[in-house]
């Protein structure tokens, strides 16, 4: 069994612990599955991409995990970190002041924002990749993401790249007012002309995925991918709750929910993701070649040529279609 | 923001002196502040509304249509809730369901094969937040609405005369140009939900919309906006003035955008299309280190 967070060096993932701040946990620890209830060790459920094994609850990662998850070993490369949030309205709510929640954010995250970009392989496909970091003010979207965003997708469009960006978000970041409304209109924008340039653009949609990313640039993707039971939806629960006072269905706004309802293309298990997209990689940037697997294996055979795939072939099905 | 000519300087009206934001959003929101509606009754002609997604229903909430604007034949859009509680039910308050975003893009697909500029009325507390909505994709809707007007292939020109509310807002404010009446709001976030948030309490509502900076003076400031119509009164109490007013701006970056672009040439709908990429592109506050 391969293990994605024991890596060392540059691209070693931090555990969700430390990235919390909570670094004083110790690493074998029980945990328990706010699915089932029952208990897992911490390690075990590194080891299967913090997937509950008996209910397949599906632990959520921190951007470095998720990278390391979809990304071949090292090849992930970070580009336009330097670029920092400012405090264009001088935002104040009664918790203090929007700059100094910036910085004790980065300090408690060890990141810069709530997102990251940059160039990696994907089973050997090379890629840009932009993932959320969900405990940066509940990846909430700002200046900063429009502007990485935007210059990861021209990038990507220069260069001839696929985009596969994974998303996870509260919505727009009301700390920057209108300036994170209008990165809604900024990064479709720049989508718009990467796919006028035939590039694909996949989003993979992970839990909680909500408001202005649902609204933009997430949701018009060539191909939707979303993770089993990821909550995703416009407006949140609550208050969808208090404006119309109906009782919400049990399954409401989870994947199976989008998928049963035609907004999303298909539900990939963890352990799957990456030869799913690698796959789709293959599909529209290489479609004419008859065997375009990057390991010399035949078209559409999907499960071969990665290693975490041997794991992948025991666990449930993969769920591509409603059943 | 940086191509537009002659804009009105910024100035404020002189009722305004003392007004809060959050007394420009109580203006913003008069049920007899002009509606898209009186608008287009009172600045065009040969109106023909446009109905239907042509996929699940009609959104009485975001309505369109074709109309004469000085001579020329443009398509009109906009959000229509109503002034009492009858015409707000049948209108949803405004609030468009993806059945409107969607009748949205179709017509604006309309007006690009037709070649026709498009004119829009924002006015909206926002997306409708509701089951049927969800399930119908109201993130998508409003996303396609967008990829649609970054895109689309005739000039745009949006007018912000009530409330901007959110995504529901934005979703047809994607232009080349953005006007706001100086009484107007445009906010990420309506003041009661980010006090909701942020306050854990609606009734500070007030202290939101200060520091949300939601009025046309301050997204002026940011450039967000291109140009601030003044109120000289409050537009509910000289609707026909404001209207008047706002039509007159309408019209003269109408005819800057067709007298710069036209649409029957590849090369000048490119140009069009890089300035409007242009305009979007460089909205954002951060720096590089």
């Amino acid at each position: 069994m391969r293990s994605f967070f024991q890596r060392q060096g540059k691209f070693r993932p931090r555990s969700s612990e430390e990235a919390t701040g909570d670094s004083a946990i110790p690493e074998d620890m029980w945990v328990k599955c706010p699915k089932c209830g029952e208990l897992i060790y911490s390690k075990e459920l590194d080891h299967n991409d913090r997937v509950f094994p008996k209910c397949s609850h599906q632990f959520r990662l921190n951007a470095r995990e998720r990278i390391a998850l979809l990304a071949d070993d090292g090849s992930f490369e970070e580009w336009d970190s330097g670029i920092q949030p400012e405090d264009p309205l001088q935002f104040v709510d009664p918790k203090g002041a929007y700059a100094d929640k910036l910085v004790s954010t980065q300090q408690k995250t060890g990141e810069t924002e709530s997102l990251i970009t940059g160039s990696s392989r994907i089973d050997g496909r090379p890629s840009v990749m932009v993932v959320t970091e969900f405990a940066f003010m509940g990846a909430s979207m700002g200046s900063v993401w429009g502007e990485k965003l935007a210059r990861a997708v021209e990038r990507a469009t220069r260069e001839g790249l696929p985009v596969l960006t994974v998303n996870a978000s509260g919505g727009a970041r009301m700390h920057e007012g209108l300036f994170s409304l209008m990165q809604m209109a900024k990064t479709v924008a720049a989508f718009d002309r990467l796919g006028r340039a035939r590039l694909p653009h996949f989003s993979l949609l992970i839990d909680p995925c909500f408001g202005g990313v649902t609204a933009s640039y997430a949701t018009v993707a060539d191909v939707i991918l979303a993770e089993p039971g990821a909550l995703i939806g416009f407006a949140g629960q609550r208050v969808i709750e208090q404006v119309t006072k109906q009782k919400l269905p049990a399954d409401f706004q989870t994947a199976e929910f989008l998928l049963d309802h035609g907004m999303i293309d298909l539900i990939v298990e963890r352990a799957l993701l990456r030869a799913t997209i690698a796959t789709l990689i293959d599909h529209h940037v290489a479609p004419s070649r008859p065997s375009f697997s990057a390991n010399g294996h035949e078209a559409g055979d999907l499960l071969a040529g990665t290693d975490d795939i041997a794991r992948a072939v025991n666990a449930e099905p993969v769920r591509h279609s409603a059943s | 923001m940086s191509t537009t000519e002659p804009v009105s300087e910024e100035t404020v009206s002189s009722h305004a002196a003392g007004l809060r934001p959050i007394d420009r959003v109580r203006l913003a929101r008069d049920p007899q502040r002009p509606s898209t509606l009186d608008y287009i009754a009172e600045l065009f002609t040969n109106f023909v509304e446009l109905h239907g997604d042509r996929t699940f229903g009609d959104d009485g909430a975001l309505i369109g249509g074709l109309a004469t604007f000085h001579g020329r034949s443009v398509l009109v859009l906009g959000h229509q809730g109503g002034s009492n509680t009858r015409e707000n039910l049948a209108r949803n308050f405004g609030m468009p369901k993806p059945e409107g975003f969607r009748k949205a893009r179709r017509l604006m697909r309309h007006a690009e094969k037709f070649q026709l500029p498009i004119i829009t009325f924002i006015d909206t507390s926002g997306a409708d937040p509701g089951i049927g909505s969800e399930e119908r994709g109201q993130g998508t809707a409003i996303a396609e609405s967008l990829l649609e007007m970054i895109g689309v292939q005739v000039p745009i020109i949006c007018v912000v005369i009530g409330e901007g509310g959110s995504g529901g807002a934005l979703a047809i404010s994607l232009g080349d140009r953005l006007l706001m009446l100086e009484n107007a709001v445009y906010a990420v976030a309506s003041p009661e939900a980010c006090a909701a948030i942020l306050w854990k309490d609606a009734s500070f509502a007030g202290e939101a919309a200060d520091t949300m900076r939601v009025t046309a003076a301050d997204l002026q400031r940011f450039g967000i906006i291109d140009e601030l119509i003044v109120e000289p009164v409050p537009a509910h109490e000289a609707p026909r003035e404001t209207i008047v007013a706002v039509g007159l701006r309408i019209a003269a970056h109408l005819d800057e955008l067709v007298h710069r672009f036209d649409v029957s040439d590849p090369g000048s709908v490119e140009r069009l299309l890089k300035e409007r990429y242009a305009k979007f592109r460089r909205i954002g506050a951060w720096h590089e280190a």
